[in-house]
């Protein structure tokens, strides 16, 4: 750790339990770690080895089992009663933004629109302006009236990602963003979170399959069987 | 920027055929219910209008069968048997009594009127008594005739129409010849009246070479007891009394049966309305899982989700509401024949009458009805969690 970095998340012995049917799964076995702002962190390993489970962990999405997470100071899990839902929306919104392997754009909605959705239920102060900044960021001005279904794939994910980055959120979760992109894709949307990350010093936390992709991160961490492999 | 209820309006048109298929079942629902509330109550509004505009509230005429005697009067038929002019001086004497009216109907064979011919109907009414009983007959032109054994007449306004006569012409007495002076033509009351020619009693008795009549009118003073002076009415002999308010109770009862059904039809169209409202709201709502749990990952409040969906129900409520009245009061008229048809009586004048305030009444209706269905789903909707959306996509 570097003196004067600022740790924004710290997770200590997260552990998740699925039960299925009678049987149990550890899809997660006391995972520990500190995120630290501006990290770019890729989680890889193989499928089913809970990489999923994690970020939607640390991203308040689920609730763990057992371990405590403190996001920005603030014990959400493991410290008493457990955030009830209103709470748990207060903290995404605030803290993080989340783009997914399926983009999950509103079909009926513009881009622009689409970006702009966010606000239209939480507008953290100081956002003017931000959804222009963003498509010119993303290169994606000139499709701004377009919907959905009129652009590719890989312009559907920038979408996705300023829709994600409209409230400013100090931590971006990407759990496989690329997922579903070809090479050429993947690369740009690759380049685009590197550029995030180190020119507007946003933190990201990143699942991916793809090694290339994976090798962007400043951090990279491989998963196994619910656990974290130490490197 | 983009506000919730765009979001909620973009997002019907998302699947058009089903919005609007339920859209048709709203405004046909709020349709049926404007109209039938617009029934309910003019029905018997015109009913008693056009008993007021009757001026008298009691009419005495010689015994028939009391159904037939009171469509025949209110039809404006003419009555079979004849009464002594004495008989209504002596009902003139009772207390209840504010003033009586010996009138004379009769019906003249005119073979020059329509295909084949028709019926050309007079009554002999009493200047001193009848014009004082109906002040709210209105002249388009001209007045009562003067002095009463005048031969003159005044023609009811479609009356007046049908024979092409004007104030000044004179009219031909079918089967008798005689000659009367058009002075007075009334203007439309929506009544039978319309279609009447008033003649003064003692002339249209020395046409049809009678000294009697045929029914009296009798108007009864305000606050009497009316029932007491029917039952006294009741022991003149071969005398039948036709009581508006037993006019009005026998055809209200007669289409009771026909608004209790009208108001179940207008209970299932809304019963209907309300299960295709939930069903597409609920389905929409199944379907968009993903982004709704995308919207709560954005910050929407299991609150917000509520109100996104529920504004959908009311965008959608709403509009086919208004649509529908609109259709309802474009179309009123429509309706009205409609009803005409199918009723065994019906008044003159507007039969559905819908006016502002039962087309507020039928929004708020159709308004509360549709929140209350879009409750459910949009309850469920704010139910789902930001997890159900990632789970199917990975
Ligand atoms: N909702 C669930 N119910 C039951 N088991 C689950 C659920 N989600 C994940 N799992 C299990 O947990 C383990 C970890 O899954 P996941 O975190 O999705 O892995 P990854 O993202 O690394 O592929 C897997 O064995 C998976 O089958
Ligand atoms: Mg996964």
């Amino acid at each position: 750790m570097t003196p004067g970095s600022e740790i924004i998340l710290e997770a200590r012995g997260l552990t998740r339990l699925y039960g299925r049917g009678s049987e149990q799964v550890q899809a997660l076995n006391g995972v520990s770690l500190q995120i630290q702002r501006g990290d770019f962190i890729s989680f890889t390993g193989p499928s089913g080895s809970g990489k999923t489970t994690l970020v939607n962990l640390l991203g308040c999405l689920d609730n763990p089992s057992a371990g405590e997470l403190d996001v920005a100071g603030r014990r959400i899990f493991g410290g008493g009663a457990p955030l009830g839902e209103r709470d748990l929306t207060r903290i995404r919104r605030e803290i993080f933004g989340y783009i997914f392997q399926n983009f999950y754009l509103i079909p009926t909605l513009t881009v622009a629109e689409n970006v702009a959705l966010p606000l239209a239920f939480y507008r953290k102060p100081g956002v003017e302006g931000e959804v222009d900044r963003l498509l010119a960021l993303l290169g994606m001005e000139h499709r701004r009236n377009h919907l959905p279904g009129q652009i590719s794939g890989g312009e559907m994910q920038r979408v996705a990602i300023a829709r994600a980055l409209v409230n400013k959120p100090a931590l971006l979760l990407a759990d496989e963003p690329t997922g579903s992109l070809d090479t050429q894709r993947t690369q740009e949307i690759g380049e685009i979170l590197q550029e995030l990350s180190a020119r507007a010093g946003l933190t990201i936390v990143m699942v991916t399959h793809n090694p290339a992709l994976a090798s962007l991160g400043t951090r990279r961490i491989e998963m196994r069987d619910g656990q974290i492999l130490d490197a | 920027m983009i506000s919730r209820h765009q979001i909620a309006f973009k997002n019907l048109l998302r699947k058009k055929a089903r919005t609007f298929l339920t859209l048709v079942g709203i405004v046909l629902s709020s349709w049926v219910l404007v109209s039938l509330l617009g029934f309910n109550r003019g029905y018997e509004a015109a009913l008693n209008r056009d008993i007021d505009n009757m001026g008298y509230q009691i009419m005495v005429m010689a015994k028939g069968c009391p159904y037939e005697a009171a469509t025949m009067m209110l039809q404006g038929g003419a009555g079979l048997r004849y009464i002594e002019e004495d008989v209504a001086k002596g009902i003139e004497t009772r207390p209840e009594v504010a003033g009586v009216t010996p009138i004379l109907m009769q019906a003249f064979f005119d073979p020059n009127k329509g295909d084949g011919g028709g019926i050309a109907g007079y009554y002999g009414v009493d200047m001193q008594t009848f014009p004082a009983m109906k002040p709210f007959l209105r002249f388009q032109r001209g007045g009562w005739p003067q002095g009463s054994e005048a031969a003159e007449a005044v023609m009811g306004f479609e009356a007046a129409e049908l024979e092409q006569r004007e104030v000044g012409d004179s009219i031909l007495v079918p089967e008798k010849n005689v000659e009367l002076k058009v002075v007075g033509i009334l203007e439309r009351t929506g009544t039978q009246d319309d279609g009447t020619i008033f003649v003064p009693l003692k002339t249209l008795q020395r046409v049809a070479g009678l000294d009697k009549i045929t029914t009296i009118g009798i108007k009864v003073k305000k606050d009497a007891d009316i029932a007491k002076l029917e039952a006294a009415l009741y022991q003149l002999p071969d005398m039948q009394v036709v009581s508006f308010s037993q006019v009005k109770q026998t055809i209200m009862k007669l289409i009771a049966t026909a608004r209790v059904m009208v108001l179940s039809i207008a209970v299932i169209a809304l019963l209907i309305a309300m299960v295709g409202v939930v069903n597409t709201v609920l389905m929409s709502v199944m379907e968009r899982q993903h982004e709704i749990g995308i919207l709560k990952t954005m910050g929407a409040m299991p609150g917000d989700i509520f109100r996104l969906v529920w504004t959908e129900t009311l965008i959608l409520c709403t509009s086919g509401g208004v649509l529908g009245i609109g259709l309802a009061l474009a179309f009123a008229r429509l309706s009205d024949l409609l009803v005409r048809r199918v009723l065994p009586y019906a008044p003159g004048g507007e039969l559905v009458a819908i006016d502002l305030k039962l087309c507020a009444l039928t929004l708020v209706i159709i308004v509360a009805v549709g929140l209350l269905s879009g409750v459910y789903p949009a309850w469920k909707a704010g139910r789902v969690r930001p997890l159900d959306s990632i789970r199917g996509g990975l």
